[in-house]
């Protein structure tokens, strides 16, 4: 289930790269698998509608049909519209001028509402400040029991009594103010939406104590029905924030996008895991290539923009055609590939790799080796491989701690490189700049193939998925 | 009036899915759509949704069937068939029977063995219950006040202690003291993490040697999830030879839509369901009930 949408997109693009240009409905067409995946990650359908249609008219208006690559431009355009989305203004916790800070949380049962409230005292307690805990949940047998286990263990104190959640609460704060504790955290009882009873009872709580903060804890796993929960405790009691919990399991997390839509307001904290450091403050981008399960791709299309210099690469594109690209040149283009990561994770990230790549074959030594060998060459050497003899193998060898054997080899893949890179130009207009009709057929190893793709951006002429696809963003 | 579908009625009263295509008297071309989306919004999943719609086109094809009344009709036929294969009772069989609950996070696994507990107490069955949450904190005291509500005795072993080992006294226990049924807690757990989920299969392990039998293995799940349930009954049932669902908290506004997925895709069958807090709200589940109160859904927007 989580890979579908990058299949799906996968496919797509293959369909689409020969056309270049998207019609309104080929981007409708994304944009639907785009909804298919929000409403499988259990984004609400009518949030999902309306996401779909505003990223439609952002597409349109910024006439993304016209741009080079557009099916992954409309991605991303999704991408950032959903991270717009999920992060919106961040939650800057001030602190009230005349202690104590007063945070309530609220929550259905079963979402972690006193697990989260011990975490966030932890997190308070990082903060410099001194939390104190009101157990005010006083429904669920053990709740209170619950709290002051887990507090012991964070060296945080508990209130609690056995009365009405009110009293517990509004005598909480006054025990803060005469313990100096600067923040209070009140765990409520867990309730259902449609329980009116319980719903004034928070209400009532939330006018006795007037909290600073409220935060809604949310289940990552919620279906549809987050919608309705975010807005029946956002109308009473006006949330600050929310709280996502359980996002160390697989769920997507769709819950927390249709909370936010509602609500409108910042998804503050996250929790990603059953022990008490296990929190953290959220982070709207991870999310957002969650919900979408194509974050690689994703992830890929960033790496390759924010590592390739388009500028670079185009200067790199016409060195080759002119024959003058340097071994020092290669350098700089492997450390490009290795800027956007471990390799195996690159290829791992594509969407179709030719039949029989292995993600796992890539021998991620064997560029560091070759950097290695660049490295240890001098200056002219870098420039005319050619006057590498015999003594200077040895030498450059026993500097990058490798062989001779390996020295040679590259020198001969780099030459195989050099002319292959003219072969790849032959159909532009500028093959017919000098140096072109030197051109050989060569068949080279798949990697190599690969990686030439990298450095001709513009070339044009692939006809398998590439890095080149991602190297051309013309923002 | 069903229960299921008071409790439903409780929430809102905003247009159901049903009546307001009996208020349609032709067919449009917006009742798939419409019937599509309310199963999404019902968490049935887009999947599955898209796979029913399908069907229900070829029948109304096949079986000339014109009228948004008949098509509904034949849609929740079809729903119910999904339900209606296998059996609900919980097998009472061995000396003790040993009912193992597990699933993930706030489910309500505790909750749900207090209430059957309850339950057979009322029956005048006296069980056994197991605290094999040794891992959350005050876990046993939850189960704790249960036992002392409906006088049942309660095994506990210390915090951290080893589950496996918990449950197996409490079979021992019941065995000697033949107390015919044992309720085994398990500590909750999210379905991704492999080293507990390999704890799992190791509690199974050990209660099947224990004196009695392991007659039940019951995967809770809350009504709210949305499509990671199916992967939630998917993994548990990888680990361990899960029996049945109890299905909880649907006297929310939550419809449970993916028990059809999971029903298709898996078939572990619903036993139970939990449509409130008393301790008798916990009730056989009903696949007539459930699908009907799926189109007492308010339609949204």
């Amino acid at each position: 289930m989580f890979d579908t949408l990058t299949d799906r997109l996968g496919d797509i693009f293959g369909r689409l790269r020969s056309k270049g240009r998207l019609s309104e409905s080929q981007i409708n067409e994304v944009l639907d698998e785009v909804r298919m995946a929000l409403l499988e990650a259990d984004v609400n359908l009518q949030v999902a509608k309306d996401f779909q249609e505003s990223v439609f008219s952002r597409c349109v208006e910024t006439e993304i049909h016209k741009a080079l690559n557009p099916a992954q431009q409309v991605i991303k355009s999704v991408n950032e519209e959903l991270v717009s989305i999920l992060g919106g203004e961040a939650l800057a916790i001030s602190f009230a001028e005349k202690p104590p800070t007063i945070v309530l949380l609220a929550g259905l049962q079963g979402v972690g509402k006193t697990t989260n409230a011990v975490k966030l005292a932890r997190w308070f307690k990082s903060q410099g400040r001194n939390p104190l805990l009101v157990g005010a949940d006083l429904q669920r047998p053990a709740a209170v029991e619950q709290l002051r286990t887990l507090a012991e263990s964070i060296d945080v104190p508990v209130f609690s009594q056995e009365s009405d959640p009110v009293t517990v609460v509004s005598q909480g704060i006054e025990k803060a103010r005469k313990t100096g504790r600067d923040v209070v955290i009140c765990d409520t009882a867990g309730r259902l939406t449609i329980d009116e009873e319980m719903m004034q009872e928070i209400r009532q709580i939330s006018d006795a104590i007037e909290p600073h903060y409220t935060f809604l804890v949310v289940d990552a796993m919620t279906g549809q029905d987050a919608v309705n929960i975010a807005e029946s405790f956002h109308n009473q009691l006006a949330l600050d924030a929310m709280i996502i919990t359980k996002l160390d399991g697989d769920a997507r997390g769709g819950a927390a996008l249709s909370a936010k839509s509602v609500v409108g307001k910042p998804i503050a904290f996250a929790s990603i895991g059953e022990n008490i450091e296990d929190f953290e403050q959220f982070h709207p981008d991870r999310l957002a290539s969650r919900i979408l399960g194509m974050g690689d791709v994703l992830t890929l299309i960033e790496k390759a923009e924010d590592a390739f210099d388009e500028e670079e690469a185009k200067r790199a594109t016409q060195k080759l055609i002119s024959g003058e690209f340097t071994l020092e040149d290669f350098l700089d283009q492997m450390q490009q590939l290795k800027k956007m990561g471990p390799l195996e994770n690159i290829m791992g990230m594509m969407p179709d790799l030719p039949p029989g790549a292995d993600p796992s074959d890539v021998d991620e030594s064997r560029l560091v080796r070759m950097e290695a060998i660049i490295t240890s060459m001098t200056v002219a050497e870098r420039h005319s491989p050619v006057i590498i003899d015999g003594s200077r193998r040895s030498r450059i060898a026993k500097g990058s701690g490798t062989s001779v054997q390996e020295v040679s080899s590259l020198l001969k893949q780099f030459k195989e490189i050099k002319r292959m890179m003219k072969g790849s130009a032959k159909p532009r207009k500028k093959s017919k700049r000098k140096g072109a009709n030197k051109r050989k057929k060569s068949k080279p190893s798949s990697r190599v193939k690969q990686k030439s793709h990298l450095e001709t951006p513009d070339s044009g002429t692939t006809g398998e998925f590439d890095l080149s696809d991602f190297g051309t963003f013309s923002n | 009036m069903s229960r299921i579908s008071k409790e439903i009625s409780k929430t809102r009263n905003k247009f159901s899915l049903f009546s307001k295509l009996q208020k349609d008297r032709k067919l449009g071309p917006d009742f798939w759509t419409e019937a599509e989306e309310m199963l999404i919004q019902a968490d049935v999943g887009v999947k599955t949704s898209r796979s029913l719609i399908v069907k229900l086109k070829e029948q109304a094809k096949e079986q000339k069937l014109a009228s948004p009344q008949e098509l509904t009709t034949c849609l929740k036929q079809n729903l119910k068939q999904i339900l209606s294969s296998s059996g609900r009772e919980l097998n009472t069989r061995g000396n003790p029977a040993v009912w193992i609950f597990v699933g993930v996070n706030g489910v309500g696994k505790t909750t749900s063995i207090g209430k059957l507990a309850s339950w057979q107490y009322s029956l005048g069955v006296q069980v056994v219950m197991a605290a094999g949450d040794t891992f959350r904190a005050a876990a046993s005291e939850q189960l704790e006040e249960w036992a002392q509500k409906c006088n049942s005795i309660l095994i506990r072993g210390g915090e951290g202690a080893d589950p496996s080992s918990v449950i197996f006294d409490a079979i021992e226990h019941a065995h000697s003291a033949s107390i015919p049924l044992v309720l085994a807690d398990t500590a909750g757990r999210l379905h991704t993490k492999t080293n507990l989920m390999d704890e799992l299969s190791k509690i199974e392990r050990v209660a099947s040697k224990g004196s009695g039998t392991v007659a039940e293995i019951l995967l809770t799940l809350d009504a709210t999830t949305g499509q990671n349930g199916l992967e939630q009954a998917k993994k548990f049932a990888a680990a361990v030879d899960v029996t049945g669902i109890i299905l909880t908290k649907l006297d929310g506004s939550s419809r449970g839509g993916i028990i059809f997925a999971i029903q298709e895709e898996i078939g572990i069958p619903v036993k139970y369901i939990g449509i409130g807090e008393q301790s008798q709200d916990l009730i056989q589940f009903d696949p007539d009930d459930f699908v009907e109160a799926l189109f007492d859904f308010p339609l949204e927007n």
